[in-house]
């Protein structure tokens, strides 16, 4: 018996929140080994990712960055493609906002280059995906391989650049000048003060919209187009795709190519809606924590917009953590995020046989009388 | 009853049963692979165990042999109670098995093979020559002649067998479980096996033959028990019941066993293969010089040992792997290494292809059988043609018309293609290729691990498309399905065409020899061409 004879609420809801309880009552241990209260702690940590004043903003702002690297994971699983390079397609997204944007944003006004900007991001991401995907097809390197390589020399690139060639003059930091004035996505709470709410100021942009687009974009692929159905063939058995006349190398590529651009579409929230310039390292870690949204999604975009809230609030809440416990420390913080990555993410299927012996024992009863 | 038959055979012998097995249960999951299963074992006779598959024999042996543990009941061996936990254990009690695929490492020697695990202390050479003077004395007392020297690479899949047997007793088996023996030998071998299990058994040696073949069941065994789903429906004298008994409990309803073959008139040529020679990368040559036609309205069975060149002959038919030289026709259109044809160009042809392998390439098991019914045709006119959406309903739908059409159970769409038996997920297969209404039909082993209800309807339905003109190329390594479907039949061996055969002219001992290698060069076959 695996997953697959597990009822759907089992496998996408149960075994999540298992591995999240699981997760955090490690955390209160340790939470209370160094003479903390838990309780209080997680209260703080909700008070601080939903209720304080701006922090839902900034919780969902987190959550738009874990869309787009968990989706661009979750698309590249479902042709069984292990896309460890978020990270790297991220980076070179944003590379793609920040030349498209220095180049033109004397030239063009300002909402031509934002709209020239959000294709860009994709399309830098999408090429940053493609090439080990084509590797994978069409020189059988291994794709889990080439796209951790691929993140070094993303990352290499980015300091070359930003070190050399596109650092503001007179400048000692690794960043870029400032993009033109109105060479942004609209800010949400902007948005809405405009509209007459009372709103506290916080990043989230229109980048979140466009994540949750995205999250149904995928769905639609995936679940209601041949190409989609081909794609989740691939994964499945390599052999009957190619029986049923499909290229399966086309298929790779191509999956790799939508699975970069969603990475790469990340850097809109960060550089199209924060920043306003390209700085060093502003992926930040979030193409990695990708891979255990995927996983804790269960690789569909709603477990993914689920996931990546979690994942958000732990940000945001964790932050608030630090800020008002004098021992409970950023390391501390990023230990929990660390637990609930181990449990949702390497552990994911820790719980799933107990989990299966109970049903199938609570089952038979009813099953065969 | 497993007692009344066996001591009404026994008479008052009163050694202890060489195993007794007594209420085994195994659960996986909520799957109950065995149910109280018993049986007694007899020493020093054959016993068959025939079922289906997922009847549970092979879960029975696994315990047997220490793979698994039942969940409960008691196993004894020679009258002794044990507890088999490993193969080890069942080494220890006297056990021997061969796998249906061997267990052998191919560029061993022979006596490497036999000792590895029995090494005989460090030194390596002395362990050696000690085994080869003690198989020295088993080889002739067995009558298992096979030379020590050779590699088992370069043995015939037979003697291989052989070394496997050699291997057991060498262990000090004095029980030995054959699991489908005779899939991979030709019919001469499968009689020289019977041979040496008959040898064997007049040494005492007590052997279990697990097998789907009725026929070997017939020939060799002394008792026989079948099982069905989890549980042994009866033991029986062998010399005491029939094939159609027998399958008929197997199933638990009357079957046809041979839905009876009529002569069909073939008319044009439909496909022409002509020099059709295939050199792997790794340089292997595995299709050479192949020459055939198939016809409008007739079977041309290709029948050989597993694994000598028929797979790849139907994947270049199907456009899946590529010619290296000769030509394959189809219609107008000439297939050759510089042009090539995909699947998708061959399926445009009019030729449609039930693969060999339906868990690898005919079904995709993890997708819905509404999903599975449509790979290969998700662009087929019934889907919507170019447009690029796939809409579930319209899939659904059409998956239940050719459910209904070719009675697959349960005819649920929705339900995942791994969670039906193999004669369903055949039927679905055949169902998704043969709606395509095609000019020629390519099947590989339509049968293999198909339940014998499910046999009598996939025969059923190739000729029924023959009879509409249709012309089948047939792949099968179960001869009696060659034989009872074929209106001509080309032999396969090593890549090569052995002849080809007019079904009338023929017989099974001619094609035997044809399928271990010798070309029986007889005028008649000239004639088939």
């Amino acid at each position: 018996m695996n997953a697959s004879s597990l009822p759907r609420w089992i496998d996408i809801g149960l075994l999540p929140v298992l591995n999240l309880i699981a997760a955090l009552t490690v955390a209160g241990v340790i939470i209370a080994i160094i003479g903390e209260n838990p309780f209080v702690a997680m209260g703080v940590m909700i008070k601080g990712a939903f209720v304080y004043d701006g922090a839902l903003g900034y919780t969902l702002f987190y959550t738009t960055n874990f869309i787009f690297t968990g989706l661009a994971v979750a698309v590249a699983f479902h042709a069984m493609l292990f896309n460890i390079g978020g990270e790297g397609q991220a980076m070179i997204g944003g590379l793609g906002v920040g030349l498209v944007v220095l180049f033109l944003d004397s030239v063009l006004p300002p909402l031509l280059v934002v709209m020239l900007a959000v294709p860009a991001a994709a399309a830098f991401g999408a090429v940053w995906g493609v090439i080990p995907g084509w590797l994978q097809a069409r020189r059988g390197s291994h794709i889990v391989i080439t796209t951790i390589m691929f993140n070094f020399i993303a990352s290499s690139i980015m300091v070359w650049l930003l070190a050399g060639m596109l650092m503001a003059p007179g400048q000692m930091s690794p960043e870029t000048r400032s993009f033109a004035d109105g060479i942004n996505l609209p800010l949400v709470y902007e948005v809405l003060q405009m509209a007459g709410f009372s709103v506290s100021r916080s990043p989230l942009n229109l980048s979140f919209v466009i994540a949750l687009l995205a999250c149904f974009g995928v769905w639609y692929l995936i679940w209601r187009t041949k190409l989609g159905y081909i794609i989740r063939a691939t994964g499945h058995s390599e052999r009957a795709t190619i029986y049923a006349g499909h290229d399966p190398a086309k298929i790779i590529m191509l999956v790799m190519a939508i699975s970069g651009a969603l990475a790469g579409m990340m850097s809109l929230n960060e550089i199209l809606g924060v920043q306003q310039r390209v700085i060093l390292n502003f992926t930040s870690g979030y193409g990695f924590t990708g891979i255990a949204v995927a996983l804790m999604g269960r690789n569909h975009p709603i477990g993914i917009v689920l996931a990546s809230l979690l994942f958000g609030a732990l940000y945001q809440g964790g932050a608030e953590l630090d800020f008002e416990f004098q021992t409970i420390t950023r390391e501390m913080v990023l230990m929990i995020q660390g637990l609930i990555i181990l449990f949702s993410g390497a552990l994911a299927y820790l719980f799933m046989p107990a989990v299966v012996r109970i049903y199938s024992s609570l089952r038979k009863p009813t099953g065969s009388g | 009853m497993a007692d009344k038959t066996i001591s009404k055979a026994r008479g008052d012998d009163s050694s202890p049963l060489a195993i007794s097995l007594e209420n085994i249960n195994k659960t996986f999951g909520s799957v109950q692979a065995n149910k109280d299963v018993c049986l007694s074992v007899v020493p020093g006779t054959i016993h068959g165990i025939v079922g289906e598959n997922g009847a549970g024999k092979s879960t029975l042996v696994s315990i047997l042999y220490g793979f698994y543990s039942a969940d409960s009941g008691t196993v004894a061996i020679s009258g002794e109670p044990v507890r088999l936990r490993s193969s080890a254990d069942a080494i220890a009690a006297g056990i021997g098995m061969v796998h249906q695929h061997f267990m052998l490492v191919p560029n061993f020697t022979v006596l490497e093979n036999i000792i590895l695990g029995h090494e005989g202390g460090s030194d390596l050479k002395a362990g050696a020559r000690q085994a080869e003077a003690s198989l020295k004395s088993i080889t002739e007392r067995y009558g298992l002649s096979v030379d020590l020297q050779a590699a088992v690479q370069d043995l015939p899949v037979g003697l291989q067998q052989r070394v496997e047997i050699l291997k057991a007793l060498y262990r000090g088996a004095r029980i030995l479980i054959l699991d489908e023996p005779t899939g991979v030998l030709t019919p001469q071998e499968t009689e020289q096996l019977f041979d040496i299990l008959g040898t064997l058994k007049a040494q005492g040696v007590t052997i279990l033959l697990i097998t789907h073949k009725l026929k070997e069941i017939m020939a060799v065994t002394d008792f026989v028990s079948v099982m069905r789903s989890g549980e042994m429906v009866d033991h029986l004298q062998t010399a005491q019941t029939n094939p159609q008994q027998l399958a008929q409990m197997m199933v638990g309803r009357p079957v046809l066993l041979d839905v009876g073959y009529q002569a069909a008139q073939a008319g044009q040529a439909m496909l022409n293969a002509e020099h059709l020679t295939v050199t792997e990368t790794s340089g292997v040559t595995s299709l050479s010089d192949i020459s055939f036609s198939v016809h409008q309205g007739e079977i041309l069975g290709i029948a050989g040992v597993s694994g000598n060149g028929q797979s790849e002959l139907l994947e270049v038919l199907a456009g899946i792997r590529k010619i290296t030289s000769g030509t394959v026709q189809i219609g107008d259109r000439k297939i050759t290494a510089e042009q090539p044809a995909s699947p998708s160009e061959v399926k445009r042809l009019g030729l449609a292809h039930v693969p060999e392998d339906r868990h690898a390439m005919g079904l995709i098991l993890p997708f819905t059988a509404a999903e599975s019914a449509v790979l290969g045709y998700e662009y087929a006119d019934l889907m919507g043609g170019r447009s690029p959406i796939l809409s579930p309903a319209v899939m659904a739908a059409h998956c239940k018309t050719l459910m209904s059409s070719y009675d697959v159970r349960p005819a649920e769409p929705s339900l995942k293609s791994n969670l039906f038996s193999g004669g369903n997920q055949q039927k679905i297969v055949l169902a998704r290729e043969l709606s395509s209404q095609p000019d020629i039909l390519l099947v590989g082993q339509p049968t293999r691990g198909v339940d014998i209800g499910a046999i009598e309807f996939i025969h059923k339905q190739l000729f029924a498309m023959r009879d509409k003109g249709c012309a089948v190329i047939l792949v099968s390594v179960e001869l009696d399905e060659i034989m009872s479907l074929s209106d001509r039949v080309m032999v396969m061996n090593e890549g090569k065409s052995m002849g080809i055969v007019r079904k009338a002219d023929t017989d099974i001992q001619e094609i035997g020899l044809m399928m271990a290698g010798v070309t029986a060069a007889s005028p008649r076959q000239q004639k088939a061409r």
